[in-house]
């Protein structure tokens, strides 16, 4: 398997330094940048697969950068290294069109599985696959066909709508504002959201109340794994 | 003035050992030389080294005082815009900013223009040796207050600028300046005395030798009493005895009449004399609501003038003047009491007796002057604001009226019952009507109906019948005794009402103190309790009230009724000064006059806690003598009633501090401790890593990772506390709510602490029915992590942890039950306290002490509440998450659109 690149911006050093290491014992090709500008010239020039995006730069505000990536339509998957108690900035990134978010501090086994998922994520939406197959959930798009164990699960519209997103963004945290948005067209609220996904957790769950498919990022949204 | 304190003028300035010392250059004159006396003592304390400063010096153009003004620092006098025209005035804002050692002050008596901070300049220089500044000034001897009248009668001119007696008793020198009269009225001719062009005819006259040699008598007189009273102090202080009166009082009795404010003066230099403190008496009878606004405002002016002159001025309800000014004599071990002459006519004195020849027989061993007095000749007086026409003018016509009417019934009467009784039976029937009409309507009515009886009679009963003429001699008699009797008991009956009507006065005022301390008793907030103070006085005085309190260095309005927060500037200049002299200002009073309120301290034995702006729409005098008092007891009250809440304040206040102070030591101790234990651990596995890597074998080795990891995990969430907790101080948690699902919530929280409950089984019971909540999601999941991570901390692995939500009271209540050792009694109720573990440095693992007190924290901020206590049956703490109903959303609601 060929060195994934991947392209770390931060301005903390330590943590460059931390990050190459691990990432480069798991395959991953590193590409590392103090500030956006430098950043930015490294994703023109190496097209790195992932990018690991600190919000807090010298020289541009992260959410710039995102919003300025997505406005190129440059969809390079991007993982945000937040601080905690910045729930508004996560759920900002996430919203301008990042994949995901790690908290710091942060193992760096839980950084790994999240820039595979976002990996995996990317491949679908570029293989264009209508099929979700994992842990004995099956959701095939095309057919809107949803099995759980082998057993036909029968969803309401609204139901298979929801889960029609989170399958289409597998692996990506979709904040509760973007399925609102999909789904009510901007209208509802929450408090409707999670009436939903409690059902669909009944349906869809081995032990709903030990959800292990659709996880909650409290505060911020929906992902299904 | 308080009865405590009858020689009060001098107020207890705010340091008194700071006080400046006031020299005061005393002449007989003008053109004695005392400007130029000043000067020369001037100059000789700044050669001395003395910081001099001229505040103003009046040279009049005489080249002698110009020469020595030269060479000092002149303070610029300030102009003050007047009718046009611009007046100098000494500026005594400057003055106090520039803070000299001493200033020279001229013209103790001169009035400032209108505008001014006072209006004499005399109250500048208080306020000045008040700072601390010591003061030359100038003074002649007609402008002293007791003197004035004194003067008038001497000289025939009134001199209206007056310096209160306080001022030179306050004085730490007088010095006579002394020039025979026969040298002044050669100064005079000579032209070296300079007089103003418009006084000069006026004042030429003043000059005669006769004058000159009276008021140099005086000045020196005066002079000569205070070095007498600086003796008597001496032998005082120095214990000698000495032949001063002891425990002996001089009365002077006040009225309405114009003489009463001579006689006040009278009384204060008879008193100052023989050294004996004095009163001024005021007997308040029943006749006084009958009284004019003017005379009601002359007797109030001559009280005021006794305070001012250091007496003590007292107004007593009585009926009987005579007896009442005795007995009160007697009661206050009076020695001497001073009366005003009757101004009444003969014939009046010998129906009614006079007051003077009551006094004078009944005194005993008083001794009692009479004073024919001085009518006070003052222009102003006659056109003094009159009150409106006596509001009660109606009420009396119906009072006439009702006397008409009551005759005629018992004329009516008297006809009808005359064939079965005699002539007596009738004069009873008329007897009868006149008592009802004294009792209800007072002595006129009375004695109008008591006339028109005797004449009913007379023309309907007493024969011949329908005439005035009476034939039999019998019939003569009686008639005469009926009249006699009639008048007689109109008087007693009317006595009898003003008497209940004085006492039901005095018993709503009284009535009145005992609710206001009962209604202020029951304020327990300090705006609780001003806005009672505020309303209380407003009510029972008819007054618009306004109370100002310091807050951050300036007075500002904390209550007001009629609720109104407007103050001018002028208005709150005049607050500012009442507050910081602790004493009146304002309208009405000595101080800033003009204001459109009237500005009243109100003091403790400690401080002027708060200031009360008093004023009513209508013009005229704001408060007579007897609200006054009335308020003064008011306000004393109130001020207690402040510095009472004030200091339960402070001293909860201070118990705090110092409480925040101790758990703050304690949590700096634990601190330091839960952050370097961790690191240690850290630094000590990754330099043996680094250092002997290779010499350790794999096992040992994973342990020292495994110790960094957890160390590092330990650490991580001890700053999330501190970091949590610092937000909760500083109140920058900005809630997020939305509708909660509970068991979306548990489930995301279990799995988040997941790692750290290691073998600890969570059983999570959340019904299907549990309705949602509203809820931050974040800060409600940090409760829920804060919980578990704790379950984790005080149970033995393998233990279970429950999770049970339920509804209750229509609310929701989310339990989260351990099988650990429980929380011991006596710390179930502190154990959310802020750094309550810090205090417990043994048993406390790092950052032990504040996730309880952030879930509380929390959980407050939500709407919701949190308490611990230990399983009811067996071993393990439980803590419920309270939801009360107020955060439930309805099911209904929760059902989506489709």
């Amino acid at each position: 398997m060929s060195e994934t690149p991947i392209l770390i911006v931060d301005d903390e050093a330590p943590i460059r330094r931390l990050l190459r290491t691990g990432l480069t014992t798991q395959g991953f090709l590193v590409f590392e940048a103090a500030t956006a500008a430098e950043g930015e010239a490294i994703l023109a020039r190496e097209r790195p697969d992932v990018l690991l995006l600190d919000l807090g730069l010298p020289d541009k505000d992260g959410l710039d950068v995102i919003r300025d990536l997505r406005a190129r339509r440059d969809a390079t998957p991007i993982i945000v290294l937040s601080a905690r108690g910045d729930e508004r900035a996560k759920i900002d990134a996430l919203d301008l069109g990042a994949d995901d978010y790690v908290t710091k501090p942060f193992g760096i086994g839980e950084l790994v599985a999240r820039i595979r998922a976002a990996l995996r994520h990317r491949v679908q939406q570029q293989g264009g696959e209508p099929v979700y197959e994992r842990d004995g959930l099956l959701v095939d798009l095309s057919r809107r066909l949803v099995r759980c164990d082998g057993v036909d699960v029968k969803l309401s519209p609204k139901e298979y709508e929801i889960l029609r997103m989170l399958v289409t963004h597998a692996g990506k945290v979709l904040t509760h504002r973007m399925l609102m948005h999909e789904i009510w067209g901007g209208g509802g609220d929450v408090q409707y959201l999670r009436i939903y996904v409690r059902q669909l957790r009944q349906k869809l769950e081995r032990h709903p109340d030990r959800p292990e498919r659709i996880l909650t990022e409290t505060g911020v949204g929906y992902r299904l794994v | 003035m308080s009865e405590q304190q009858p020689h009060g003028e001098p107020l207890p300035p705010p340091k008194p050992s700071a006080r400046g010392r006031l020299r005061i250059f005393l002449g007989a004159a003008p053109g004695v030389g005392k400007t130029f006396e000043m000067l020369l003592t001037a100059r000789a304390l700044k050669a001395e080294g003395v910081d001099v400063v001229i505040g103003v010096v009046e040279t009049h153009g005489r080249k002698e005082t110009a020469a020595l003004v030269e060479g000092f620092e002149t303070i610029p006098l300030r102009s003050v815009p007047h009718g046009g025209q611009c007046l100098a005035e000494m500026d005594i804002d400057a003055i106090l900013a520039r803070r000299p050692q001493l200033v020279l002050v001229d013209e103790l008596a001169h009035s400032n223009a209108p505008g001014s901070r006072h209006p004499k300049r005399y109250m500048d220089v208080e306020e000045i040796l008040a700072a601390g500044i010591d003061v030359l000034t100038t003074l002649n001897i007609q402008h002293v207050e007791s003197l004035n009248d004194v003067v008038a009668r001497i000289t025939r001119v009134r001199v209206r600028e007056v310096v209160p007696d306080a001022m030179l008793d306050a004085a730490d020198d007088i010095e006579i300046v002394d020039i025979s009269p026969d040298d002044l009225i050669k100064r005079l001719a000579d032209g070296k005395v300079y007089l103003p062009e418009q006084a000069r005819r006026a004042l030429e006259r003043f000059f005669t030798r006769g004058n000159l040699t009276a008021l140099r008598e005086l000045a020196l007189r005066r002079t000569a009493e205070r070095v007498d009273d600086a003796l008597l102090d001496h032998m005082r202080s120095h214990a000698i005895r000495g032949p001063w009166p002891a425990g002996e009082r001089l009365l002077v009795c006040v009225t309405s009449d114009e003489a009463s404010l001579g006689l006040v003066r009278y009384a204060k230099r008879a008193a100052d004399r023989q050294r004996i403190p004095w009163i001024a008496l005021h007997v308040e009878s029943p006749r006084e609501s009958a009284r004019s606004e003017t005379e009601r405002d002359r007797v109030a002016e001559a009280l005021r003038l006794a305070e001012r002159l250091g007496g003590l001025a007292v107004s007593i309800p009585g009926d009987r003047i005579a007896d009442d000014v005795l007995a009160f004599a007697r009661e206050r071990n009076v020695t001497q009491i001073v009366l005003g002459a009757s101004r009444r006519s003969r014939v009046f004195e010998l129906l009614n007796g006079s007051v003077a020849n009551d006094v004078i027989r009944r005194a005993g061993l008083i001794g009692v002057s009479v004073i024919a007095g001085d009518q006070e000749v003052k222009a102003e007086d006659k056109h003094a604001l009159r009150s409106a026409p006596r509001p009660d003018l109606g009420a009396d016509w119906k009072a006439y009226g009702a006397a008409a009417v009551s005759v005629a019934l018992a004329t009516g009467f008297g006809l009808l019952v005359q064939p079965y009784v005699g002539l007596e039976t009738i004069d009873l029937i008329f007897l009868v009507s006149v008592l009802a009409v004294a009792a209800s309507h007072g002595l006129w009515p009375s004695l109008a109906a008591s006339l028109g009886s005797s004449l009913c009679y007379n023309f309907f009963f007493i024969p011949p019948l329908h005439t005035f003429t009476i034939t039999d001699p019998a019939n003569v008699a009686a008639f005469a005794v009926f009249l006699i009797v009639a008048l007689v008991v109109s008087q007693l009956a009317a006595r009898v009402r003003g008497q209940v009507i004085a006492a039901r006065s005095r018993a709503r005022s009284t009535e009145a103190l005992y609710e206001f301390s009962r209604k202020i008793a029951e304020a327990d907030t300090l705006d609780d309790l001003l806005w009672a103070v505020a309303f209380q006085i407003a009510s029972m005085l008819k007054l618009e009230v306004v109370l100002l309190m310091p807050e951050n260095g300036s007075l500002t309005v904390r209550a007001a009724y009629p609720p109104d927060d407007e103050l001018d500037a002028a208005d709150l200049g005049a607050a500012r000064w009442a507050f910081d002299r602790g004493r009146a200002a304002g309208r009405g009073a000595d101080t800033l006059p003009g204001g459109k309120r009237l500005f009243m301290p109100l003091r403790t034995t400690k401080a002027v806690v708060a200031v009360a702006g008093l004023t009513r729409e209508s013009p005229g005098t704001l408060l007579t003598p007897a609200s006054m008092r009335l308020l003064g007891a008011l306000l004393d009250q109130a001020a207690v009633a402040i510095e009472r809440l004030d200091l339960s304040r402070h001293m909860e206040a201070a118990r705090v501090e110092a409480e925040t102070e101790r758990l703050r030591s304690a949590l700096l101790a634990s601190l330091s401790h839960d952050l370097k234990t961790p690191l240690a651990s850290i630094l000590g596995a990754a330099t043996t890593l680094k250092n002997y890597g290779a010499l350790i074998d794999a096992p040992a080795r994973d342990d020292l990772v495994d110790t960094i990891e957890t160390e590092a995990g330990r650490m991580t969430r001890f700053v999330g506390n501190l970091l949590d907790l610092s937000r909760l101080e500083a109140g920058t948690i900005r809630l997020d709510r939305s509708a909660i699902d509970l068991a979306d919530q548990v489930s995301s929280a279990t799995a988040r602490v997941g790692p750290a409950l290691k073998q600890r089984p969570v059983d999570i019971d959340i019904p299907a029915d549990i309705p949602f909540v509203m809820a931050d999601a974040l800060l409600l999941e940090h409760v829920l992590i804060n919980l578990l991570e704790n379950a984790a901390k005080y149970t033995a692995e393998g233990t279970r942890i429950a999770i049970a939500a339920r509804r209750e009271n229509g609310g929701v209540r989310l339990e989260i039950a351990d099988e650990g050792a429980g929380i011991p009694e006596a710390d179930l109720s502190r154990i959310f306290e802020k750094y309550y573990r810090a205090e417990d440095r043994d048993r406390r693992s790092a950052g032990a002490g504040l996730g309880l007190a952030i879930c509380k924290g929390f959980m407050t901020a939500m709407g919701g509440d949190i308490f611990a206590a230990n399983r009811a049956g067996g071993q393990g703490a439980v803590f419920t998450l309270v939801f009360p109903a107020a955060l439930v959303v309805p099911p209904g609601e929760a059902e989506p659109a489709a």
